[in-house]
């Protein structure tokens, strides 16, 4: 019984949430990974691109809120999501019209770009406080929980609660969604093949006639589109503060990096090995201790790491994988 | 006038020219070999017919169609496909993959210039679901080829197709794309190995400093004592 | 002709450079007339700060290429200086926890040195559980050691205190402690992040900037966290302007000169604090103009400018970034604890990216990638623009905002007046590097 209270609370303290945590990540760093592998540069404005998108969606929500419009049990800021993606899209291919499209065209060195990122990234969090401010911003509506604590107990009879909250839910059902459309759209269509091509081979994707505006044109769309999703997940699943989803940009980074720069499939499982480390190594374990050992009441929290240092956890893994495999853990472009 | 005609083609990257009034023509399913010393232009005059360097005087034409100024990518819609030295396949795509956005620039039905390439080269249709990244260096050189005749081009030019590969494989590519001249494509190529190919090749070009130093069969060149002596090691 | 251009160009480049730092004075004695000297003299003084900081971040972008994103951590590790430094001791701490602390960090110490040399001489399957075995108990063993030595000195005088205290060294001492944290902590990310893609030192440094501050914040027994450590000293030979005001020699000739004591002596103070930054600045200028006209500085260059062929060469590429980027940060390093020397504080929470990272990499390119002048000018303009952003957002949104009736969205719009700011640097970032990558007084 014991063992199985252990479990239940390393499901409800750990796995639950880091599984939700782990797929906001993985959504980033696809984005982060998208833009590299096509524009070929690391894009610090990411960060910035998802408090926007969410900024956008949430002041669409409230306006849905303000009209009586409802999605039942689930939030609001669900039928909002279609809406903020279009105008990040929008803005994103705005930027580059503007901005990027220039220094590919005089063949600027991706460092050069990567500065130019933080230009776009200054003016993206202008813009989004502009839009929505600085102050913390909880817009989850509907029902708060698929299994509540009481529910569990009487389900159960067990002791140990476990909670699944609809966000958490959502995210992840969210996540393979999206996740399974891009990969279908990658893998099976031919526009996401091209974008493939270029990605791989991009002075044969030229000779084969793709048309570099057109992929570059998608990467960007794709890449708003992902960021208003990861944003506005992580937004429901926690709250939004601006200057948070600019703290994102490090574990982020370390997702797509830790996975393989420009992989994927490695930006996705870089995304959990980086939440289960940073939520595994911050929780205190002194709860599933005393189940698991008997007769043994540790002094601490038996916690490894406060969580003000979650950050260190990302940035530890980071180092170790430049360390001992910089390609990543699949293998991802080099150069 | 020939199928492929290339005349006089003078230019360069930068200031000096690298090609100085060289000549190339290629008729109908005809193969055509480039060959000559390191630094001769080879590969500069297959990128020049290819238009992927500004000559500063010269024509070329296709089919008696003048298509000097025209993008490499336009050059692809008129009938010439291109297999690059090096970097000519995209690595983490299939087989197949790479064999579609070789018809890329197609807006109808690739499936039987598809087939076509499976049968010239069996073994893709074996490793069709395979990366091309993670095949050998000649099937990987098979891969290149098959994306460039996915357009099914009337010219089929290949920069050194044969660089890095065993002897056998070697006789084995030259084996198809005397298949491929069958059908009645053309065939421009770069070669090192100017003795294999020069066996093969209708016609041989051996250049030197960008300009044409003997123009003949395949078989002439390899008779003159000159050209033997001087390019062929004896 | 062309020769008679470059002629035109060069006597422009030296009349350039002049005029820029004139119209800077311009604006500086400008705002001392409009809005008081404390106002000018503050903007000035923090201005050269910043300067300094953009002088350490164009060593390694300017002269190298390296894409430091993280100054901020190696402000704030460099402000940690004055307060272990030249604070007075905490009476009691050391003995109640510092041998703990110093020995908690000795077996860190002893177990990554330990776990690398099983690692290099092992092999096989034993190597990772031996690694990981001497990693997880010497993890062990430093938290034992650790949790208690820091509980102890958090207990002494926690309303005041409960923090180790500092050494009670001079401050000025404290400056190039502060360089030399910086430096020591550029060293380990450098021989990590070097050598591998250009942007993995950019996302390394954001990473170690972020776990600098959280442990400024978190670690009370160090320095009170977000407590903040007040009351540093200044360093000599500043005064403090209670001292002048009780000073009567001072007061009188503040009256002959008919300036308001109390004024005069904050203003004083603040002359006092310039004098000693400008002499760093050009001890560092005199100092990086030197090594850049050395053998050492034309290899730097010839390396910027063609990474391949110097490693064609020889050249041991990786070798001089490190160097370059260790020497930068300790130069940012040097500027946080003069900056915290200013303050008279330590307010951990006060470190933000964007004003510490990008703003100063903003500084350096709209100065000159690779002048040290520029830089110089770039810091201090790009500090008052900063600063006058701030104060001018909120008039020009109120002007903007006018013809709205009064309600929620006329609000919105005067709150929001506040991240003018950030626009304003993100326009002239791109601006700059769109329109005139080389600066405003380009590297010669």
């Amino acid at each position: 019984m014991d063992f199985l209270n252990a479990l239940v609370a390393i499901t409800n303290y750990v796995i639950i949430p880091a599984t939700a945590y782990g797929a906001q990540l993985a959504l980033g760093a696809l984005g982060v990974t998208l833009v590299y592998s096509i524009l070929r540069f690391s894009n610090f404005a990411h960060g910035d691109t998802m408090a926007f998108g969410t900024g956008v969606v949430i002041l669409i929500t409230w306006g849905f809120q303000a009209m009586g419009i409802s999605f039942g049990p689930l939030p609001t800021a669900l039928l909002a999501l279609p809406f903020g993606i279009v105008i990040t899209s929008a803005l994103m291919l705005g930027t580059d019209k503007v901005v990027y499209q220039y220094y590919r065209k005089v063949k600027a060195a991706p460092v050069v770009m990567v500065m130019v990122s933080v230009g776009v990234m200054f003016i993206m969090n202008a813009l989004t406080r502009f839009l929505i401010g600085v102050d913390q911003i909880n817009f989850a509506d509907g029902a708060r929980f698929v299994i509540n604590a009481r529910q569990w107990r009487e389900m159960t009879g067990m002791s140990e609660p476990l909670t699944l909250r609809s966000t958490q839910v959502i995210t992840v059902v969210t996540a393979i969604l999206v996740v399974w459309a891009l990969f279908w759209f990658l893998g099976r269509t031919r526009t996401g093949k091209s974008m493939r091509a270029f990605s791989d081979n991009e002075d044969l994707a030229l000779l084969s006639g793709i048309d570099p505006n057109r992929v570059v044109a998608v990467t960007w769309i794709i890449t708003g589109a992902l960021a208003t999703i990861a944003g506005t997940l992580y937004g429901l699943d926690k709250s939004f503060k601006a200057f948070t989803y600019f703290q994102l940009l490090l574990p982020i980074f370390a997702s797509a990096i830790v996975g393989g720069i420009g992989n994927p499939v490695g930006a996705i499982a870089g995304g959990f090995v980086i939440s289960f480390s940073e939520v595994g190594l911050t929780y205190a374990w002194k709860k599933v201790v005393t189940y698991l050992i008997p007769n043994w009441e540790p002094d601490g929290l038996v916690q490894l790491l406060s969580t003000d240092y979650k950050y260190a956890v990302s940035f530890t893994i980071l180092i170790l994988v430049l360390i001992f495999k910089p390609t990543g853990l699949f293998k991802g472009k080099i150069v | 006038m020939s199928y492929l005609d290339a005349r006089d083609m003078t230019g360069g990257y930068g200031k000096a020219d690298i090609l100085n009034s060289c000549t190339l023509t290629v008729d109908k399913g005809e193969i055509a070999v480039i060959v000559g010393p390191n630094g001769a232009g080879k590969s500069t005059a297959m990128k020049a017919v290819f238009g992927m360097l500004n000559l500063r005087e010269g024509r070329v034409t296709l089919d008696g169609v003048d298509i000097t100024a025209l993008s490499p990518q336009d050059r692809v819609k008129k009938g010439m496909g291109f297999v690059p030295q090096v970097n000519n396949v995209f690595p983490t795509m299939s087989v197949e993959e790479n064999l579609e956005m070789g018809a890329f620039i197609r807006d109808d039905d690739f499936k039987v210039a598809m087939e076509q390439v499976f049968t010239l080269f069996p073994i893709l249709k074996d490793k069709r679901r395979q990366n091309a990244g993670e095949l050998s260096g000649g099937q990987r050189q098979q891969v290149a080829v098959g994306r460039a005749l996915m357009t099914q081009p009337k010219l089929l030019m290949l920069d050194e197709p044969t660089a890095g590969v065993s002897p056998i494989v070697m006789d084995e590519l030259f084996d198809r794309i005397i298949e491929v001249a069958r059908t009645g494509i053309s065939i421009l190529m770069v070669e090192q190995n100017a003795r294999q190919a020069l066996e093969i090749a209708d016609k041989g070009y051996v250049l030197v400093q960008g300009e044409n130093k003997y123009t003949d069969t395949g078989k002439a060149l390899m008779a003159d004592p000159e050209v033997r002596r001087t390019f062929l090691g004896g | 002709m062309s020769t008679a251009r470059q002629a035109d160009a060069a006597a422009g480049g030296r009349l350039r450079a002049p005029l820029f730092f004139a119209l800077m004075a311009g604006l500086i004695v400008l705002e001392g007339m409009t809005s008081g000297w404390n106002s000018a003299l503050g903007i000035l003084n923090m201005g050269l700060l910043s300067a300094i900081m953009a002088l350490g971040v164009n060593m390694q972008w300017g002269y190298a290429g390296l894409f430091n994103a993280g100054a901020m951590g190696f402000v704030a590790l460099g402000g940690l200086a004055p307060v272990l430094i030249s604070m007075p001791p905490t009476p009691g701490a050391f003995k109640a926890g510092g041998f703990g602390i110093l020995a908690a960090f000795a077996v860190a110490a002893i177990a990554v040195i330990g776990a690398v040399w099983l690692y290099r001489t092992l092999r096989g399957k034993l190597r990772g559980l031996a690694v990981a075995a001497v990693l997880i108990v010497g993890f062990f063993t430093f938290r034992w050691l650790f949790d208690p030595a820091v509980d102890a000195i958090e207990a002494i005088n926690p309303s005041a205190a409960g923090n180790l205290g500092g050494l009670g060294l001079p401050t000025l001492v404290s400056w190039p402690v502060g360089a030399l944290l910086a430096a020591g902590a550029a060293w380990l990310v450098g021989k990590i992040a070097l050598g591998l893609r250009s942007d993995y030192l950019a996302i390394a440094t954001l990473g170690i900037a972020e776990i600098v501050v959280a442990v400024l914040k978190n670690e009370q027994w160090l320095d009170r966290g977000v407590l903040n450590v007040n009351g540093i000293p200044r360093p000599w030979p500043v005064p403090y302007e209670i001292d002048l005001q009780n000073s009567h020699a001072f007061v009188t000739k503040m009256q002959a000169w008919g300036i308001d004591p109390t004024l005069g002596s904050t203003i004083t103070v603040k002359l006092a604090f310039l004098l000693l930054f400008v002499i760093v600045i050009f001890a560092l200028i005199w100092l990086t103009e030197m090594s850049l006209r050395s053998p050492w500085g034309r290899m730097m260059r010839a390396i910027r400018d063609n990474e391949v062929s110097a490693a064609a060469m020889g050249k041991n590429v990786t070798r001089r970034h490190l160097q370059i980027f260790v020497l930068g940060s300790a130069v940012i390093g040097l500027a946080g604890a003069m900056m915290i020397s200013l303050d008279g504080q330590m307010t951990p929470s006060s470190y933000n990216p964007l004003r510490y990272t990008f703003i100063v990499l903003v500084m350096v390119i709209v100065g000159g990638s690779g002048s040290n002048w520029g830089s110089i000018l770039g810091g201090v303009l790009i500090w008052y623009v900063w600063v006058k952003a701030g104060d001018w957002g909120p008039d020009m949104m109120a002007i903007l905002a006018s013809p709205f009736p009064a309600g929620p969205f006329k609000e919105h719009m005067i709150d929001s007046a506040a991240h003018m700011r950030m626009l304003v640097m993100g326009i002239i970032l791109l601006g700059v590097l769109r329109f005139s990558p080389r600066g405003l007084l380009p590297e010669k």
